[in-house]
């Protein structure tokens, strides 16, 4: 059976012809430099950059940097006397305003800390609003664990500087956003900045701020603004271009001012897209939190650090879980407001039907804020027998305004044990010796010895053959001119072991994700049935095993919390055909079971992907040590997590959305699954695929820095050695080679997916 | 409660007694806080000396590195561990460069090096003499290291020399660095159950001893210009060829600026010295008791009152 592809090589055989001939000349020319390093008769110059050619960049930055940034200790002018302005001005009393109402810092306004129950009682009718009582159960639930699992404080103070962080990264996102779209020569230098600021490492953000923002909360907010800011900038100038014409027409015979354009058109007709925006910059925001405990970001990041560098995993596990639910929250309800459309009433409609929620809200406010009251003056009620021990309503009233240490719920030491038991387990041990072996010793120090065996000028002219022959001539030009930056820089072993990694996790992570993907995308398991083979009977069983390991896993929560509360002395009795625990455990079973029933696969499988992403990448360093050694595996496998989710997501969409007609011209002329998979469906969902796999390289080109935790040798390392000093320069450059290295993918992938689907036909 | 009144006491006391002095002002004392549990409870003990003193304190959480430039220019008033081995460099740098000065050192003595956890020495008996770890060196090996020994150092950024005294000693193991802390401690971990024998960077005091008994090897002991002149140490043409000062100082550092805006808070600073076993103790009642750092250092507070007293009212 002929391939789709196959028309497309047949257009312009000139052209081809041409790019041939070229192509051969790029790889005869890294094959020759490469067989000369064989035989020995490269000269040295060629093989790596001499240092006499390598300008001290770090050096030029810094007196670049110098100069602008001025001198607080000599009085010399310079941005730092703005930045220290704004940081101690109007950014900190922001900060210490959100920051007194939320965790109770000592600052104006002077009324907080706001009891957990009434912010738990308002973001419960919040989520009610948006998206009904799903929402409003997993807004409520999320403030409830928080408070009851006795991270209320911690988790304040990361949301007071995400409530001032984000709101400041949509206000400048959204101008700058409007600027562009107004001026297009902005708008161009606007891009290649946005692209670089999108793959900076995110060591590189952390310096500066400390240097120019002060370090603590000032820093931490600004660092966040700056990173989460680009999605927004780029929706709304997305979002604005798209407005149809009709409507700026209807406005413009309304006869509106520019402003009125602007404030009551154009951005209520894009409305959708500045909202996905807004839920691109809370994502991120919340991103952040981990990585800016680094420059004295308070809250949930800084104690996760805390707890991992003294090896409690449990209470690490934890305080994960927190800011799992909390993106979760966020991230759910702000796609609810984008899908929710303005109301519209009648007139005459009572004020107060009108603001229905916002009534609601603030009622659920007060009362809360009154009951929080009241139960501070109750004793405080523990679960735990001995003191104080009352039954779970006097329980649940005294902990209405304040949980104190005694009274929460943390089970950090208990799933500390479980966790160590678990890496303990012989299986797993022997498995994971072996893997580190085989990968190790066979594949993973081979390659990195071969790449950086490789002359640096090979290795440019092999990147660029590369994007000459996907993208085109334009891109194998970026490809080298960035490549060459990055050799000048002095790091290039650094970079290729940077390299290395990335691509040894992408490519473990697809022979994972792609298969997993393609599964998911056959849809829904077949029924289990007798009649059919051993071989569908076996597949029918691991489909329902592997569905049915969420719904274990919730009603060993739910059993395990209700053994918690009642029968803590009798823990040993869990199984016994007696205990309630057991019953719970069925019943919650039965019901979660009856929940996802109707969920389509792929709906499991991107959920558990999904959640495994947000997790914040840090929890994921210890058991990959504790697994692996710290060594190139662990590396590659705290990589591969993460780059695991754009993979699969993306292939599961792109076979999905391959056209019914396709499939079906395949079913009728006589193909076998595998051949309707290989030449049809795999061919056709490619350039979706490849913005997967583009987004899974940087996805890992992000990753790789932070696994400079574990222990690399790369540009992360380096990174994170910059960290401790004062380097700008250094720092800077750091970043950029790890930018630059992203881009060349980024321009690449990007350009081949947009030339294999014009040429498909697919938009 | 009971607590609170001996701290008002103890405010009253030092307010009377030192009428004299210039009032502090008002602003937060800005104190540091990194990521090992002894300096954070510490840092919330002499946080709680402050203000019972009447002292506003605020907590930030840093880099242990970047903090001296952050001290430096006053974002931050005061940092209360400063290890030689580890801080050394950074805290002279800063030193250099002015706005902090030296406040004193603590009595508590620091060391740095290579250790290993107690189940090694079973494999290896004659430990901990250097010769002797460096005889056992394939107990130490893995599969990536192939016959030389595995060593995990600290992290890059902490700039502990492992590779140059390997050379130096012409020693048969791969230095290898750990990433941070907590990978440091996820290799011993692992190694325990089976108690594989692991030789890894570690410190005293830390809250690792209570967890995993162990001893530090012993290098040729430290001779002052190690680090510097070559023919000082075993290997006539190398640096770095003995151990790390067994004896390290353990300091205090202060922003320049501290001394006339807090001038009583600044008199305590200076006072103020821990020792080894109290800051064992801090570091165990979060390390091994679970409690917060609030919480322990109100409780250590508590049970050592003779200790602190002396300081806040000795200066009157």
């Amino acid at each position: 059976m002929a391939s789709v592809t196959d028309h497309t090589s047949l257009r312009d055989d000139r052209r081809s012809s041409g790019r041939m001939s070229a192509l051969r000349l790029i790889f005869g020319a890294a094959l020759l430099l490469l067989v000369l390093k064989a035989v020995g008769m490269l000269p040295e110059w060629l093989n790596r950059p001499p240092d006499w050619l390598i300008p001290p960049y770090a050096q030029w930055l810094d007196a670049f940097f110098n100069f602008i940034k001025g001198d607080m200790e000599t009085g010399r002018p310079g941005l730092i006397y703005l930045t220290r302005w704004f940081s101690e001005g109007p950014l900190e009393f922001m900060l210490n305003t959100t920051a007194n109402l939320l965790e109770g810092k000592r600052r104006w306004p002077n009324i907080g800390p706001i009891s957990w129950s009434a912010i738990a009682a308002v973001a419960t009718v919040i989520g009610y609003y948006l998206g009904g009582w799903r929402m409003a159960a997993l807004a409520g639930g999320t403030f409830f664990w928080t408070a009851l699992v006795g991270q209320w404080k911690l988790a304040m103070q990361t949301l007071s500087v995400i409530s001032v962080a984000a709101p400041l990264a949509f206000v400048f996102g959204l101008t700058l956003g409007i600027v562009a779209w107004k001026y297009n020569w902005f708008d161009r230098a606007m891009r290649p900045i946005l692209a670089v600021l999108q793959t900076l490492p995110f060591f590189t953000y952390l310096l500066p701020a400390v240097i120019f923002f002060k370090v603590g909360p000032t820093a931490g907010a600004v660092a966040t603004i700056i990173y989460a800011m680009p999605p927004m900038i780029l929706m709304t100038t997305l979002g604005l271009q798209k407005v149809s014409p009709e409507v700026v027409e209807a406005g413009k015979m309304a006869g509106c001012t520019r402003w009125q354009m602007l404030r009551h058109v154009y951005l209520p007709a894009a409305r959708t897209e500045i909202l996905v925006g807004v839920n691109q910059v809370i994502m991120l925001c919340l991103a952040m939190v981990v990585l800016t405990a680094f420059i004295g970001m308070p809250g949930l990041g800084a104690k996760l650090l805390a707890m991992m560098n003294s090896f409690k995993l449990g209470r690490s596990f934890e305080i994960g879980v927190t800011i799992v639910l909390l993106a979760v929250t966020l991230d759910r309800l702000s796609k609810a407001w984008v899908v929710k459309q303005p109301e519209h009433f009648e007139k005459g409609t009572p004020w107060w039907k009108r603001h229905f929620y916002t009534v609601l809200g603030c009622g659920a406010f007060v009362v809360f804020l009154g009951l929080a009251y009241l139960s501070n003056r109750v004793p405080n009620y523990t679960l735990i027998e001995g003191a104080n021990q009352g039954n779970i309503l006097q329980y649940l009233f005294s902990v209405l305004g304040d949980v104190h240490r005694t009274q929460d719920l943390s089970q950090g030491k208990e799933i500390d044990t479980a966790i160590k038991h678990f890496l303990d387990l012989d299986g797993i041990q022997a498995t994971t010796e072996w893997l580190r072996w085989f990968l190790n010793v066979q594949v993973l120090i081979p390659f990195r010895n071969a790449l950086l065996w490789v002359p640096t000028p090979a290795f440019i002219l092999v990147i660029a053959g590369f994007a000459y022959w996907l993208a085109g001539r334009r891109e194998a030009i970026i490809a080298a001119i960035f490549f060459s930056i990055v050799a000048s820089t002095g790091w290039w072993d650094r970079s290729v072991i940077t390299l290395y990694t990335v691509i040894s996790a992408v490519v473990l992570a697809m022979l994972i994700g792609i298969p997993l993907a393609i599964w998911t995308a056959r849809g829904a398991a077949p029924p289990l049935s007798l009649q059919g083979s051993a071989k569908d009977f076996a597949i029918g069983l691991v489909g329902l095993a592997f569905k049915r390991i969420p719904v274990l896993f919730g009603a060993l929560l739910v059993s395990s919390l209700y053994h918690f509360f009642t029968a803590v002395e009798e823990s040993a009795a869990f199984l016994s055909p007696t205990s309630p625990s057991l019953y719970i455990f069925g019943a919650t079973f039965l019901v979660l079971w009856l929940a996802v029933r109707d969920w389509p696969r792929d709906k499991v499988v991107l959920t558990i992907v999904d959640t495994a992403q947000t997790f914040p990448s840090f929890i994921y360093l210890i058991p990959a040590i504790m697994l692996f050694g710290v060594n190139d595996v662990a590396v590659v496998f705290s990589i591969l997590i993460f780059t695991l989710v754009p993979l699969t997501r993306y292939t599961v969409e792109g076979l999905r959305h391959v056209p019914p007609e396709m499939t079906e011209a395949a079913d009728m002329s006589g193909a076998t699954q595998v051949q309707k998979l290989t030449s049809v469906q795999l061919p056709l969902a490619l350039p979706t695929m490849a913005v997967g796999f583009n987004q899974a390289i940087m996805f890992a080109f992000f990753m790789v820095i932070i696994a400079a935790f574990i222990g690399t040798q790369d540009l992360g390392q380096e990174l994170q050695r910059t960290l401790a000093g004062t380097d700008l320069g250094k720092n800077f450059v750091l970043g950029i080679c790890v930018s630059l290295m992203a881009l060349t993918f980024d321009i690449t992938i990007n350009k081949w997916a947009r030339n294999r689907k014009a040429a498909l036909g697919l938009e | 409660m009971k607590l609170k009144s001996v701290l008002l006491a103890g405010a009253i006391t030092l307010a009377s007694g030192t009428m004299t002095l210039a009032e502090d002002s008002s602003d937060p004392i800005v104190i540091p806080i990194h990521n090992w549990s002894s300096q954070i409870v510490m840092s919330h003990v002499v946080g709680q000396i402050f203000e019972s003193m009447g002292n506003n304190v605020e907590f930030v959480t840093t880099d242990s590195q970047a903090v001296y430039e952050s001290v430096r220019l006053g974002d931050v008033t005061l940092e209360l561990e400063v290890w030689e081995g580890a801080f050394g460099a950074s805290f002279r740098t800063a030193l250099e460069k002015g706005g902090l000065h030296d406040a004193g050192d603590h009595d508590a003595v620091t060391r740095e090096d290579w250790w290993y956890p107690m189940w090694t020495k079973d494999a290896c008996p004659g430990l901990p003499d250097w010769e002797a770890l460096n005889e056992c060196a394939h107990l130490f090996a893995t599969a990536e290291t192939g016959d030389k020994g595995r060593y995990l150092d600290g992290p890059v950024d902490w700039l502990k020399h492992g590779k140059e005294r390997v050379e130096a000693l012409d020693m048969n193991f791969t230095v290898i660095n750990a990433g941070s802390a907590a990978a440091l401690w996820a290799e011993i971990g692992a190694a325990e159950k089976d108690k594989r024998p692991v030789v890894v960077f570690n410190w005293t005091p830390n809250f690792a001893e209570a967890v995993w008994p162990g001893e530090f090897v012993e290098f040729p002991e430290w001779v002052d210009g190690c680090d510097k002149d070559p023919s000082v140490g075993p290997n006539p043409n190398a640096l770095y060829d003995c151990g790390n000062p067994a004896k390290g100082y353990l300091k205090k550092a202060a922003w320049d600026g501290m001394q006339d805006k807090w001038p009583n808070a600044y008199e305590v600073l200076t006072k103020i010295s821990f020792t080894n076993p109290q800051i064992a103790e801090m570091a165990k009642f979060v390390d091994t008791d679970e409690m917060e750092p609030e919480d322990a250092a109100a409780r250590w507070l508590e049970e050592n009152e003779d200790v602190w007293q002396g300081w806040v009212t000795g200066g009157s």
